[in-house]
């Protein structure tokens, strides 16, 4: 936010801008400044709002525990290996 | 934070009064392998299996060679157990060597047939550009349960190049906070967030078409999703 005009506005962020910032703001690694700017733009501009929606889904997805299984038997297999130790 | 109130300080991070009680009941573990207790080791690691073997994965790509040098890393790390001075968390020094052990997979065994690691000093420089505008509703959760679903999101991950496709899997696959990636990694914080901002967009990308992975040209986006 600045003054102008004896008002606060935000001062507007291009969509370039956004796009470098997307994963930071979602990371909340943003300063609050950038938050409010980014979120000015976002009530603007579908695109950059498809591109948050997408790469926030992304995170979702690959941080479900299910995408990464675990192949059968590793645990028995380790604990086996440890068993062997020396 | 326990630190606040009144609690046990930590020189090196504030801990939540969790954290301090794992890493007390770790510390424990330690020494109690040290002194020769060798079942407690394996209570010391079992926390971590799906961490170290997501750790080897996104070095290796393959579920055998990711299982063998995870497993190689867990006897390596009961070998070195006697040097852990605790100055990292147990569960970020046992990635740590996880990593390098996959790394060293990667060019001892089958360097003719992976990607370079070191050769891949892509141009991070300059900006993404985002392929994909459409309106991507949020996903159910239910998808996932589908296999499809999974070897699409796996494969889409497994065509990231590994600086991408390591740190995405530190981050949000094990979400290990950026402190904890820069030290597995080795880089900067700053090249954390670069790598990890293009690894999710380019993920994206890749995925936005359809969860499927088909790139349909001119068919509207909704059509081509399954949800």
């Amino acid at each position: 936010m600045v003054k102008k005009e004896g008002r606060m506005v935000t001062i507007e962020i291009s969509c370039v801008e956004v796009w470098r910032e997307i994963s930071n703001y979602l990371d909340e690694e943003i300063s609050p400044e950038m938050r409010e700017r980014m979120e000015a733009h976002f009530k603007a501009c579908a695109h950059c709002t498809a591109v948050l929606d997408g790469t926030r889904n992304v995170v979702g997805l690959v941080g479900d525990g299910r995408v990464f299984q675990m192949p059968e038997g590793f645990s028995k297999r380790l604990r086996k290996k440890l068993q062997k130790l020396p | 934070m326990l630190a606040a109130q009144g609690g046990v300080t930590d020189p090196l991070m504030k801990m939540t009064a969790t954290q301090w009680q794992l890493q007390t009941k770790e510390a424990n573990l330690v020494k109690r392998v040290c002194d020769g207790d060798r079942e407690a080791f394996y209570e010391l690691v079992c926390p971590y299996e799906r961490l170290i073997y997501a750790t080897a994965i996104s070095v290796v790509k393959n579920p055998a060679d990711a299982e063998e040098a995870a497993q190689e890393a867990v006897l390596k790390a009961f070998s070195n157990l006697p040097g852990f001075r605790g100055e990292s968390k147990f569960s970020t020094w046992l990635v740590q060597i996880t990593y390098n052990e996959a790394k060293m997979k990667v060019r001892k065994a089958h360097s003719h047939l992976y990607e370079s690691i070191d050769d891949q000093q892509e141009n991070q420089k300059g900006d993404f550009w985002p392929k994909d505008y459409a309106d991507w509703r949020p996903i159910p959760s239910e998808l996932l349960e589908q296999k499809e679903t999974r070897e699409a999101v796996h494969n889409a991950i497994n065509s990231l190049s590994t600086v991408y496709r390591e740190v995405l899997i530190l981050r949000d696959v094990q979400r290990l906070t950026i402190k904890e990636a820069t030290v597995i990694l080795g880089i900067s914080a700053a090249n954390v967030k670069t790598r990890l901002h293009r690894a999710r967009l380019l993920l994206r990308d890749k995925l936005a078409p359809g969860i499927d992975g088909c790139w349909i040209k001119g068919q509207p986006y909704r059509k081509v999703r399954p949800w």
